[in-house]
């Protein structure tokens, strides 16, 4: 391999890192003012719409405000971690994006088969998503270390007990998934699932689909969990000590993470890119795993605008004691189903080559 | 030539990555140079095909373990001063120990061991790690699985009894209670 592969393959890699990069931020700026729009219609206002025709603008007009204001750096911070959490909070969602697959395509008929439209078809996808994502709780723990101030400290504290607990029922969940699909790889998962809404995952895992949401919601700190930035006891939480741009960088990272929870359910759970009546199949299947991701989005948003947030207490115990029995006991039932002689047949339509 | 350039850095930067973990001046440093660290062994792994050890290296260590491993450095004013008093007490111990490891791993390869051992090449998207490790784990292994298992489980009871305790004059909640309370129950109707 000569030096120019290198830098031909070099390339190559970048183009693809950024055609993820670039419209995950888009995305991220427009899921903010999707949020303002939506949350004021909840609540009979207006919501932003002075910036641009029907405040469309108003995303750019944030971005370019939070970018020239200044950065301060308490004295008694560790300045290096300071500086360098909000990356270590961004950099996880962001490479967890590399395995997502966007749909499937042959290139307008140029390729013979069809090619899955992600950097990296990893044959452990669902554990990498797991393992990088999980990663993101480094970011919060060094910036409520670094600030050295009691809030963002006990802001840290909260939101690394609430990310590590419900990781586990998030895991279970997936083990559900993997037990059904037999494999690990996204993009198998979603062909175990082809052929229409009957054929989800939704269906026969429907409680593990909310387990898995609603700890996806616990995941990335948003309301009604996000009592790590409570700002009625700990003022901010963990970024009480960040301005401008780093500040920014942490919603950035929250706001990827959103994105990256409502793929992965719509990729495990409601069949990816898979249409969901069969004849609705001329949409491209990019689309459709689109429009699942904004559907789940709009519900993340709409959770933010009903319901209050839970007590610490509330939080752990919902965890612990109902998440983590509820994921284990339906792992029971779907593996006695598969070996029990009458409902393997029923549990089978699900299965890719098992049953009819 | 790629993949030899990216042996040498993974394993350069988890030669210094371990030396940071031990001449970091601040013990969060440490931990933090000690998750580098795992990183690059399990980029390591990544280039071996073993994409499966190299997941669970991070999901299990960095991801669970060593969280703990902080929040206990975080929550615990650790003493430097101590704990450098003793570097020099041990150094002459320790630089035995890692002296004997050299020596071993220098006679091992110059032994031919890893000669013998044709080279695997690289199987690439045709074998699926997880799966094998599947095959030879729940059958060939069986016995040393469920053993493990019990071990861990023998853990986790150990720990639930350590930390189990009951205050007598604690309030708590009974949460199945409270959700099934009725209006009857709190509300008493009032003829004015």
């Amino acid at each position: 391999m000569s030096w120019l592969d290198v830098a031909k393959t070099g390339g190559l890699w970048a183009l693809e890192v950024l055609a993820i990069a670039v419209p995950v931020a888009l995305s991220v700026a427009y899921i903010t003012y999707m949020e303002r729009r939506i949350i004021g219609w909840m609540q009979v206002r207006k919501g932003c719409n002075r910036v641009g025709p029907a405040g469309l603008l108003q995303p750019i007009a944030d971005g370019i405000k939070l970018f020239l204001k200044e950065t301060i750096i308490p004295t008694a911070a560790n300045k290096f971690l300071f500086v360098a959490a909000p990356v270590m909070s961004l950099l996880p969602v962001l490479v967890a994006f590399a395995v997502v697959p966007f749909g499937e395509t042959t290139l307008f008929g140029l390729w013979k088969t069809a090619h899955v439209m992600a950097i990296s078809n990893l044959n452990v996808g669902v554990l990498y998503v797991m393992a990088i994502s999980s990663l993101g709780i480094y970011g919060i723990l060094m910036a409520g270390w670094a600030s050295n101030s009691k809030y963002a400290f006990l802001g840290a504290m909260r939101a690394t007990c609430q990310m590590v607990s419900y990781e586990i029922s998030m895991g279970f969940a997936i083990v559900s998934v993997l037990m059904l699909a037999g494999s690990l790889n996204l993009a198998e998962i979603v062909h175990a699932q082809q052929g229409g809404f009957w054929h989800w995952y939704l269906i026969p895992l429907f409680p593990m689909f909310l387990v898995y949401f609603i700890s996806g919601v616990a995941e990335t700190n948003r309301s009604p969990f996000d009592l790590t930035e409570g700002e009625s006891e700990i003022v901010a939480g963990f970024f009480v000590e960040y301005s401008g741009m780093w500040f920014a960088t942490f919603s950035l990272a929250e706001y990827a993470a959103m994105i990256l929870i409502s793929l992965m359910t719509s990729i495990m759970f409601l069949g990816g890119w898979d249409a969901p009546l069969p004849f609705l199949d001329f949409i491209p299947g990019t689309v459709w795993l689109l429009g699942k991701t904004a559907f789940l989005i709009f519900v993340f948003i709409w959770f933010r605008a009903t319901f209050p947030r839970y007590r610490y207490d509330q939080l752990m115990r919902l965890g612990w004691k109902v998440f983590l029995p509820v994921t284990l006991v339906w792992i029971a039932v779907i593996g006695a189903a598969i070996y029990t002689p009458g409902l393997s047949e029923v549990i089978g339509f699900w299965r890719p080559g098992g049953g009819s | 030539m790629l993949e030899l350039g990216f042996f040498y850095l993974f394993a350069g930067l988890a030669v210094v990555a371990a030396l940071g973990v031990i001449t970091a001046r601040n013990p969060v440093h440490s931990v933090m140079w000690l998750i580098f660290c795992f990183f690059n062994a399990a980029g390591l792994f990544f280039l071996l095909d073993a994409e499966f050890i190299g997941i669970l290296l991070i999901l299990v260590y960095v991801g669970a373990v060593m969280v703990l491993f902080m929040f206990v450095v975080m929550m615990l004013h650790v003493n430097l001063a101590a704990l450098r008093e003793g570097f020099l007490r041990y150094l002459p111990l320790g630089g035995a120990i890692a002296a004997a490891l050299l020596a071993e791993i220098v006679a091992a390869g110059f032994s031919g061991v890893f000669t013998r051992v044709p080279n695997p090449g690289h199987s690439g998207g045709q074998v699926n790690n997880t799966v094998e490790i599947g095959k030879v784990l729940y059958t060939k292994y069986l016995l040393g699985f469920e053993v493990a298992a019990v071990i861990l489980l023998v853990a986790l009871v150990g720990a639930v009894v350590l930390t189990i305790r009951k205050r007598k004059d604690a309030k708590y909640q009974n949460i199945a209670r409270q959700v099934a309370v009725k209006p009857s129950e709190r509300l008493r109707k009032v003829r004015m």
